[in-house]
Parts: structure tokens; C-alpha cells; sequence
């Protein structure tokens, strides 16, 4: 389709309207670096109605900003590390086929979370952090649920469109 | 790709839930017992040792961050990175279990007495 730099720049936009509303949640589980992931929303449709290559740019370009306007020199690193890996990690699962727009989105939770864990292990120079797995892993795999169950229901109600 | 779960979606969770249980039971086997003191580093070098036993609390940093300890329990109490993720974060006292806090590189962990296995290992 002709408007694919306008549907970037709504993507785009969206996606950072939800890393700002991500902010403004003050959750607190009591362990770093748990939080609900709303722009991973985003990425898990842009998923679906990009070009893989397009949903790559959109996920740096987010990360980017988002890091610039809300967070540090710190959560740039992090978060990219965690959304490429994540995002490979998904569109690998959804090129092996026969996964749901859920099980994408869990994967995704969960790897967005090991690779935070990686940057944390080469940041601070210690291995301890891996005692943190257990948890990442659960809260990864919970956020990537809520998240696919709510990409899902986008999903079926955007079904007109597509470029 | 509207439908409900599949039955890889299925695998994958039970995969992970695997994993988790293996990670934990790993974690209960290696660590929590003979806890007895924190070693505090920055950028990867010790620069403290001290016991879980006294209540104290000790500067890091030269005073970046705040580190308390009482009733056998280490909780940073203060820092001066914006997010204060380690603040937030609960107080630890089980082996191998360590506070973080990255912006100023420092590494909060709980090590028992004798030396681990692990650590011969390692060395």
C-alpha cells in the first residue's frame, strides 16, 4: 500500500504513547526490572502486519526515543538488548509456524527478559544474577500472556488492515 | 492466527514452567543455608565484606548508596540513580542472593561461610 511511512509513524507513535502509559504505572513486584511491557504490544502486531524488516526499524526507533524521552543511557541498552532478542526470538517461532499470537507473545516476554538478564550479567560483572531466572521467566512468560491475549483481540478486529 | 491456544503454545509453557522448577531447585540445592555475610562490590572488585549478624549500615560509593543491615537482612535503603530499582527492591539474606543496582555498578551479594562448591569451582 502507498501510506506504509504514515502506518510506520501511527506504529511508531503508538508505541511510544504505550512506553509513556507504561510509566505511569507505578507497579512494584519487588524485583528489578518486572514490568508489564505494553509497547511489546505493538511490536507483537506490527508482527503481524509488517514487513519483518519494518517491525526490526519499528522496535530500534522505539526503543530509541522512548529511551531518550523517558529513561537513561542504562534503559537504552537494556531495552534493546531485550526487544531484539525478544523480537527474534519471535519472528522465529512465528516462521516455524503453529503457534498462536499468545504462544509469540510468551516467547517474547520471556526472551525480552533473558536478554536484559545477559546486559545485567556483562553490566555488573557477576554471575549472581542468575538467581534472578526463575522469576524473569515466570514474570516473562505471564506479561508475554496478557499481552498476546490482548494482541489477539487487536488482531481480529484489524483485520481490514493490511498492507 | 485468530484461533485460541494451539498445542505448541502448550509446549512452550510447560517448557518454560521446566525450566523454571529446574532453575529454583538449583537455586534451593546450591544456596539458603549458613548465610551469614554480604560482600559488597563495585564494578566487579570486592570492596567490603560484612557480617549479616550486626545490625549496621554502610556507606557505598562514598555515598551513592545506602546499604542497612539488620536482623540478619541486607536492604539498600538509599541510592542516588533515578529509577531506585534497588531501593524498591526487598531486603535479601539467603545465600547467593544479591541486590543490584546498575546505574552505579554496584553488586550487593549474600555468600555463607566456607567457601562453595561453586566458587571452588570457579577459582
Amino acid at each position: 500500500m502507498k501510506s506504509r511511512v504514515a502506518y510506520f509513524g501511527i506504529f511508531t507513535s503508538l508505541a511510544l504513547i504505550f512506553s509513556y502509559v507504561e510509566t505511569l504505572i507505578p507497579v512494584n513486584f519487588g524485583i528489578p526490572g518486572v514490568k508489564l511491557g505494553l509497547a511489546n504490544l505493538i511490536i507483537v502486531i506490527a508482527l503481524y502486519k509488517m514487513k519483518i524488516e519494518e517491525t526490526f526499524l519499528l522496535s530500534i526507533v522505539r526503543v530509541l526515543l522512548s529511551g531518550f524521552i523517558f529513561g537513561n543511557y542504562f534503559s537504552i541498552i537494556y531495552s534493546l538488548a531485550g526487544g531484539l532478542l525478544s523480537l527474534t526470538a519471535m519472528a522465529l517461532l512465528k516462521r516455524a509456524g503453529g503457534f498462536s499470537v499468545m504462544g509469540i507473545s510468551i516467547a517474547g516476554g520471556v526472551f525480552h527478559n533473558i536478554g536484559q538478564l545477559v546486559v545485567a550479567m556483562l553490566v555488573v560483572e557477576t554471575f549472581s544474577v542468575i538467581y534472578y531466572v526463575p522469576v524473569l521467566l515466570l514474570a516473562g512468560m505471564l506479561t508475554g500472556l496478557v499481552i498476546g491475549i490482548v494482541a489477539n483481540e487487536m488482531l481480529k478486529r484489524l483485520i481490514s488492515i493490511i498492507w | 492466527m485468530t484461533k485460541g491456544f494451539k498445542k505448541r503454545d502448550l509446549i512452550l509453557i510447560v517448557v518454560i514452567l521446566c525450566i523454571v522448577a529446574l532453575t529454583v531447585l538449583i537455586h534451593a540445592y546450591i544456596g539458603g543455608v549458613g548465610a551469614n555475610k554480604v560482600i559488597i562490590k563495585v564494578n566487579g572488585a570486592i570492596q567490603g565484606v560484612y557480617s549479616l549478624s550486626e545490625d549496621q549500615e554502610i556507606k557505598i560509593n562514598e555515598g551513592t548508596n545506602l546499604l542497612k543491615i539488620s536482623n540478619g537482612k541486607a536492604d539498600m535503603v538509599e541510592a542516588d540513580c533515578p529509577d531506585q530499582l534497588c531501593v524498591h527492591q526487598k531486603p535479601v539474606s539467603m545465600s547467593r542472593e544479591s541486590i543490584i543496582c546498575l546505574p552505579n555498578r554496584i553488586v550487593v551479594e549474600v555468600e555463607s561461610k566456607e567457601e562453595s562448591e561453586y566458587d571452588a569451582v570457579t577459582n
